[in-house]
């Protein structure tokens, strides 16, 4: 037995400070505690469930590609993906479709779109940038042409609900999409940590040929990846209109870029191999933070993105003296 | 000699990496024109040393003279300023430009006049200029030529023409015909000649000594990073030099135990991928180390990948127990019972991200897991078992297989295959690289593993290793079975000339130790 020995405790400390979500939950507590400080409408709770809100649909989406970043990919088609399952959704609804249907043929659109990907870089041997960004102009294109660039209106009340309903706990409204995005964060931190498939997720990122040889399908692995990408992205698209009441031909347009963003931030790793849900959550909290601080504190729209790129170079660069330290 | 006769000097190098003193005060010299033959087993130092010399490695002490004049070599742009250049196995070209784009990376000519304001490169002086280089070395390759569409051999000369170019006087091959046919090899030497004729001083590593009494002037051995000896080649003979390397008698190193040799266990019939493999055949019986010798190249890796179902074959079959198994994937190979101890652990072998534990029940995850989910105790459990079973030393199960020592890797690679309860196991040179208590303690495993019924191909280039470990020995020579010999009969010269075809009778044999 003394080949393994350590004391417990030590071990759980080191595995709390040690871990990657220890560095940028940090960083999220000093921006709300500023925020808190520095305004008086940060800390309220329709403030903070605002937040939560707008960015759940983010956060769904992250969760998929944070799987496929894990495996050494990317999906640059989430945005387009998120758009179009809405789109999909919203266009039977308004030809009187059930609710249910409606929105489970949204969902089959992303699983589909998804599950293309998986089969352009599986059996097609296509690198998973060229194959995502080529169903990130066709699903637009898609948007597109079913419109005519017409937005759909007039959705359903029952199906705007899953969007805007707020639950009532002790007193304040939660956002319906935030219990999606809670359940689903769950869901997908389990599957990642504790299913067989999640281990070899991570195994295959880490390293394909060793993964290969040691009798895993890695193709099957990575198909179901971006097949759950998709999924997990039209359920984010589906809350998306759902919330905002109509589907636009351009809706969630360069939602890939805050989708990779707050994986990334939140400690997924593009060498493969690395990142958590929980990183996920927070990368994706912070981003949305960021976004509502600044309108608080009354900076002009305009320099929003310039600092949501400066955070995410900052927070990466920490993360790389982390690892090396 | 006076100081100025040599064009190197290297002194007291000293050298540690965490864990380990890779040189130990080691001496080195070189003078114009010779060549000199660096020798030593895995993880003597060679590498080490003639990293510090082309300036990867800043040394820990020591001293370095160049015609006399002590030097500090910061990096390797100045190393290559003083006319040191390397050439390692791995070539340092890039396959999308031209020879003579490679020939003049980062000095290449510029345009005169209005041009040179722009940098713009002078392509036809380029190119004329690294014609000259490569017909130098007798390369007959147009400079124009891509470097992807080159051989290997091809891609040799310009990387020589390269050195030649930046006006080299220290040329360092770091095992230059691992990679080579037989006639290709004989231009290298010749070569080789040449550069000595231009007074270039040529250190040569390699693990094949017939190949050090053909061309070198003199050898140098290095052993646990100390330098064990020197000697012109008119002093040398292959055992004084091999018992220098070992520093052993080679008998004692291997404590095989005998098992009994029980039913055939798998079959091999034809097995056939054209241009690597042709029509391999062989039995494998129960309790059985059935060792797979040949020089690099003779087609043993690709013989296991193809039984292990990595590479597809283009006939063959397979018969474990008695029935006919069809093997497309590693997939197929894990379920027949078949593990494979590939010969890279660290890229093929092992995720090095991922703790121990994980890496051990990667094959096997089904079954520690119901309906899916992962069982953590019982992963745990079966982890701690192989840890202990065969004696890895890691801190605890959560470290990641990287900050492990090369012979722990091993083992780990070793347990994950245990772990699945293989009937038969591939093992790809599975002591390369790891010290020498490893390799005792993976040999000792192996003995108790055939002994407990398993049927084991182990590949080595290692000859002593093949001898000592191998129940019988089978010997590959351009992707066939040239001989299957039994222990009692094998011997290292035996070995050698069927494995090398028609050098038969060298003395030496181009074996490696």
């Amino acid at each position: 037995m003394s080949a393994v020995k350590d004391t417990a405790r030590a071990r759980a400390w080191r595995s709390i400070i040690g871990r990657q979500e220890f560095g940028v939950a940090l960083i999220l507590l000093v921006m709300g505690a500023f925020l808190s400080l520095y305004t008086d409408t940060f800390l309220t709770s329709t403030n903070i469930f605002n937040i939560l809100r707008a960015f759940s649909w983010i956060a769904i989406s992250a969760f998929g590609q944070c799987m496929v970043i894990i495996t050494c990919g990317v999906d640059l088609s989430v945005g387009s993906v998120m758009g179009l399952s809405g789109l999909i959704c919203a266009m039977l609804l308004v030809r009187g479709v059930n609710v249910v249907v409606s929105v489970l043929a949204g969902l089959l659109t992303g699983l589909f779109v998804g599950w293309l990907n998986g089969m352009m870089i599986t059996r097609g041997r296509l690198p998973p940038f060229i194959a995502t960004l080529g169903t990130l102009l066709m699903a637009r294109g898609l948007c597109n042409g079913l419109t005519g660039g017409w937005p759909v209106r007039d959705l359903p009340q029952a199906f705007r609900n899953l969007g805007q309903y707020d639950i009532p706990i002790a007193g304040v409204g939660v956002p319906l999409p935030l219990v999606f995005m809670l359940i689903f964060a769950l869901c997908t931190s389990f599957f990642l940590s504790r299913t067989v498939w999640g281990y070899r997720i991570y195994a295959l990122g880490g390293n394909e040929t060793a993964t290969a040889l040691s009798g895993i399908n890695t193709n099957r692995v990575k198909l179901m990846v971006y097949s759950l990408c998709g999924f997990l992205t039209a359920i984010g698209g589906v809350l998306m209109t759902a919330r905002l009441g109509v589907a636009a031909p351009t809706a969630a347009q360069g939602y890939e870029l805050d989708v990779i963003a707050a994986a990334v931030v939140g400690g997924t790793s593009f060498s493969g191999g690395e990142g958590t849900i929980l990183g996920v959550l927070i990368g994706a909290a912070i981003m949305q933070v960021l976004r509502n601080g600044l309108v608080l504190m009354g900076v002009s729209a305009y320099w929003l993105q310039a600092v949501q790129g400066l955070v995410i170079v900052v927070a990466i660069m920490l993360d790389q003296l982390r690892k090396r330290g | 000699m006076n100081e100025k006769d040599f064009l190197l000097r290297m002194e007291g190098i000293s050298k540690a990496f965490p864990g380990v003193q890779a040189l130990d005060g080691v001496d080195f010299e070189a003078t114009a024109g010779e060549v000199v033959a660096l020798l030593g087993e895995n993880g003597a130092g060679k590498s080490t040393l003639m990293k510090i010399l082309c300036g990867a490695y800043r040394k820990d002490s020591g001293r370095i003279f160049l015609q006399g004049q002590q030097v500090e070599i910061e990096n390797p742009h100045h190393a290559q300023q003083l006319g040191i250049a390397i050439i390692y196995q791995e070539f340092n070209l890039t396959p999308n430009q031209s020879a003579a784009a490679n020939i003049f990376i980062s000095r290449e000519p510029r345009v005169k006049g209005l041009g040179r304001l722009l940098n713009m490169v002078d392509r036809r002086r380029m190119e004329q200029e690294a014609q000259v280089y490569l017909d130098r070395v007798g390369a007959r390759v147009p400079s124009t030529a891509l470097v992807r569409d080159l051989s290997v051999a091809q891609q040799q000369m310009v990387e020589v023409a390269k050195a030649l170019a930046v006006d080299a006087r220290i040329i360092i091959m770091d095992e230059p015909t691992s990679a080579l046919g037989e006639d290709e090899v004989e231009t290298l030497f010749r070569i080789i000649g040449t550069l000595k004729e231009h007074g270039i001083a040529v250190i040569f590593i390699t693990h094949r000594l017939e190949e050090v009494f053909r061309i070198a002037d003199r050898v140098v051995v290095l052993r646990d990073g100390r330098r064990v000896g020197g000697m012109n080649i008119s002093e040398a003979t292959p055992e004084k030099v091999i018992n220098m390397m070992v520093g052993r008698e080679l008998k004692d190193m291997f404590h095989k135990e005998q098992a009994e040799i029980g039913p055939p266990l798998m079959e091999v019939r034809g097995l056939t991928r054209r241009g690597v493999v042709e029509n391999v055949s062989f039995t494998l019986r129960r309790g059985e180390i059935l060792g797979m010798a040949g020089l690099v190249g003779a087609g043993r890796t690709e013989t296991a990948r193809l039984i292990f179902g990595v590479d597809r074959m283009d006939a063959g079959e397979i018969w474990l127990d008695g029935k006919r198994v069809y093997i497309s994937s590693p997939v197929d190979a894990v379920k027949a019972g078949i593990g494979f101890v590939p010969e890279d652990r660290g890229t093929q072998g092992l995720v090095l991200k991922l703790p121990v534990q994980e890496n051990i029940v990667l094959p096997t995850l089904d079954e520690h897991a119901s309906y899916g989910w992962v069982n953590r105790r019982r992963i745990q459990s079966t982890a701690r078992e192989y840890v202990n079973k065969l004696n890895i030393r890691t801190p605890h199960l959560q470290q990641k297989a990287m900050f492990l020592s090369g012979g722990n890797q091993q083992k780990v690679v070793v347990a994950k295959w245990l772990a699945s309860r293989p009937k038969v196991l591939i093992m790809d040179e599975p002591t390369r690289g790891i010290d020498v208590g490893a390799k005792a303690e993976v040999h000792a495993l192996m003995s108790q593993l055939a002994r407990d019924g398993m049927g084991i191909i182990m590949i080595s280039s290692e000859l002593p290793e093949i001898l000592g470990m191998s129940d019988r020995i089978l010997v590959m020579a351009e992707g066939r079975v040239a001989a299957i010999l039994d222990r009692a009969e094998a011997t290292q010269e035996k070995i050698m000339s069927y494995a090398s075809g028609e050098i038969a009778n060298a003395t030496a044999g181009g074996f490696t130790v």
